[in-house]
């Protein structure tokens, strides 16, 4: 363990400012927008997974959205079969590994194999429209996994929320639970990403030849950073299935897919801040743009993207703290550069 | 007949998964771009071709319109966007899907959920008590004759060496005074008018609405995933075997079947060929070569 000394900077002022303000907001707001936020954190975690393995890990993946949906189904299988609301917890834990062991095992016939780069995407993208194809082919009553049928195209309803004990979280509760689990999954991911394994993680993004010859086993610390992030979609998926309620296939489907790889980009991917506010200004800015009936939201969003890849192609939210640590962190540098006539 | 039944279904497969894959694979094969604006190319000369036959065009040169149409804008995309990203694949992606959201939306805003299309034309045939759309007979000879003028286009022309030239080493090409930024700029336009040619042929058989082209996305990029880098060769091996593995499914067992087939032949394939049949072949041919 390396770096664990917080550096002051904006990244983190600002990664600060945001949950200090994600935990007063409540105070504020209607129920409706605390739902509607705990909506947007339940999707955060899938970026969040997302700029672990592409970003830190160099891995591309479509199949995101797949352990999404492994996730949400297996939680929804689980809890509605057993009918007992204490045993919720217990299905969000196993969830999540069992979306890791997916991962894992996908993940370990792909490394081993000498799959890399695009083709582990081009792979990912088979296996998440195979699996949205399946579920939603799944109408009929002979698709049943013990009492709950899967329901096709428009998937399983009245999955239970979790319960600790009889304390059922909804509404507010639910909020202030899956903002906790947030925090604790983005300091772990920021520890993660400075530990040992984060750094051969990046060494292996960097040169994947290199890290080899140096003696690292590079299939495995890809399958493992694999199999991690699997893991985080599929919290992301259980997260929102208990949201809604409801689990369908094309959450976990194609377009689902591309979202989460989009989020990143934009917000700068090899950065777990910015990929997570990144996903909180898409939400927020979609949501507010559809409910106001405005039927350019989606050309104004294309548009942006297009804007943000051509002229800050490592992400808008990263540009924007290097911006600011040029700013208000940096005086000294950015003065001296701009003496030497370097200033671009 | 079951045969008769089973070369329909072939020829029916294969020619959608040549059709919808060509252009695609065209623009990744030689510029390493994925498009994943392909399908909404695809609905965009659905739509010049349903609107220019309402209008009194007819249907063969109002499919020709739309390749030329979704060419141009194609050309003009590429000018404007694409170029800036030439050799940046994950790039494109998002951009690329960023181009999607606004066509499907902005095709949604200005002609409305669907557009009224025609019938299939050209009737059917019977062959032995069964009956056959002549039309889908058709699409396959086309399909066949497209590839065909693709092989020609790349191996008897002078735009054909050059883009050769470009796909196996763009710098060396570049300093033997070829212009690949040119180049690449013909190859997307290339792609897009194929993808127009594509909307344009399936435009009388289907419903026509923006999410048109996402009925070609999944089948096309599989052809291509399958087919590897090289769009002649690989598209029509790997269209000739999809196309036998989802017809066979499709008859036995039915369509979604046969979609799900598709994508496990994929994962086996890139599993035991990451290049595709392209990758295979080549190996093959310089193999043959003593090289």
């Amino acid at each position: 363990m390396r770096n664990l000394k917080m550096k002051l900077n904006t990244e983190n002022v600002i990664g600060i400012g945001l949950f200090l303000f994600l935990f007063i907001y409540p105070l504020f707001v209607t129920p409706y927008q605390i739902l509607n936020l705990s909506y947007f954190i339940s999707m955060v975690f899938l970026t969040l997974s997302l700029s672990l393995i592409w970003g830190y890990g160099g891995i591309f993946s479509f199949g995101q959205a797949a352990f999404f949906g492994v996730g949400g189904y297996f939680y929804a299988i689980f809890t509605m079969n057993s009918g007992i609301s204490t045993i919720t917890p217990i299905g969000l834990l196993l969830g999540v590994l069992v979306g890791g062991l997916v991962a894992g095992i996908i993940g370990y016939f792909m490394f081993y194999g000498g799959i890399n780069d695009v083709f582990v995407g081009l792979i990912t993208l088979c296996i998440t429209v195979s699996l949205e194809t399946f579920m939603a082919q799944t109408a009929g009553s002979q698709w049943k996994i013990g009492t709950v049928g899967l329901g096709g195209y428009n998937g399983i309803n009245g999955i239970p929320t979790i319960s600790l004990g009889s304390f059922a979280l909804a509404d507010v509760n639910f909020y202030y639970f899956i903002l906790i689990v947030l925090l604790v999954v983005y300091i772990g991911l920021r520890l993660f990403v400075v530990s040992r394994f984060g750094y051969t993680a990046i060494a292996i993004r960097e040169n994947r030849e290199r890290t080899k010859l140096l003696g690292y086993n590079v299939p495995r610390f890809q399958t493992l950073i694999f199999a991690l992030g699997g893991a985080l979609a599929s919290l992301s998926g259980i997260l929102y299935a208990t949201w809604g309620g409801y689990m369908t296939p094309s959450a976990a489907g194609l377009t689902a897919a591309t979202l989460p790889v989009v989020l990143a980009a934009a917000g700068g991917r090899k950065n777990l801040t910015a990929a997570m506010i990144f996903t909180f200004i898409y939400y927020w800015f979609s949501q507010t743009l559809s409910a106001s009936g405005n039927e350019y939201a989606l050309v104004i969003l294309g548009a942006a993207l297009i804007l943000v890849i051509l002229f800050v192609p490592e992400g808008i939210i990263v540009s924007l703290f290097k911006l600011g640590d040029n700013l208000f962190f940096n005086r000294k540098k950015a003065t001296q550069v701009k003496a030497e006539g370097e200033f671009t | 007949m079951a045969i008769f039944e089973l070369i329909y279904q072939f020829m029916n497969n294969f020619s959608f998964l040549i059709l919808s894959a060509v252009g695609l694979a065209i623009i990744f094969g030689m510029m390493g771009i994925i498009n994943l604006a392909h399908g909404e190319f695809i609905m965009l000369g659905a739509y010049i071709t349903t609107l220019a036959t309402a209008s009194g065009v007819p249907l063969p040169l109002a499919i020709l319109l739309a390749a030329a149409g979704v060419g141009v804008f194609g050309l003009i995309v590429d000018r404007l966007i694409i170029n800036r990203l030439y050799g940046r694949t994950l790039d494109s992606v998002v951009v690329t899907w960023g181009i999607s959201m606004i066509l499907s939306q902005g095709i949604l805003i200005i002609f409305g959920p669907s557009l009224e299309g025609s019938s299939t034309p050209l009737g059917s045939i019977s062959i032995a008590g069964a009956t056959y759309s002549t039309y889908r007979i058709l699409l396959f000879f086309i399909a066949i004759v497209m590839l065909g003028i693709i092989y020609w286009l790349f191996m008897h022309t002078k735009f054909g060496l050059y883009s050769r030239a470009t796909m196996q080493k763009h710098d060396i090409a570049n300093t033997m005074g070829i212009n690949t930024n040119k180049m690449y700029s013909l190859t997307f336009m290339l792609g897009a008018a194929l993808a127009g040619l594509t909307g344009g042929l399936y435009a009388p058989t289907m419903a026509v609405s923006p999410t048109f082209g996402s009925a070609f996305l999944m089948p096309s990029f599989v052809t291509v995933i399958v087919g590897g880098a090289n769009p002649l060769i690989g598209t029509s091996l790997s269209g000739g075997v999809l196309g036998v593995v989802n017809s066979i499914l499709d008859i036995l067992w039915g369509t979604f079947y046969g979609r799900l087939g598709l994508l496990v032949v994929a994962i086996i394939v890139i599993r035991l060929l990451p290049l595709g049949f392209s990758g295979l072949v080549e190996k093959k041919l310089m193999r043959g070569r003593g090289i």
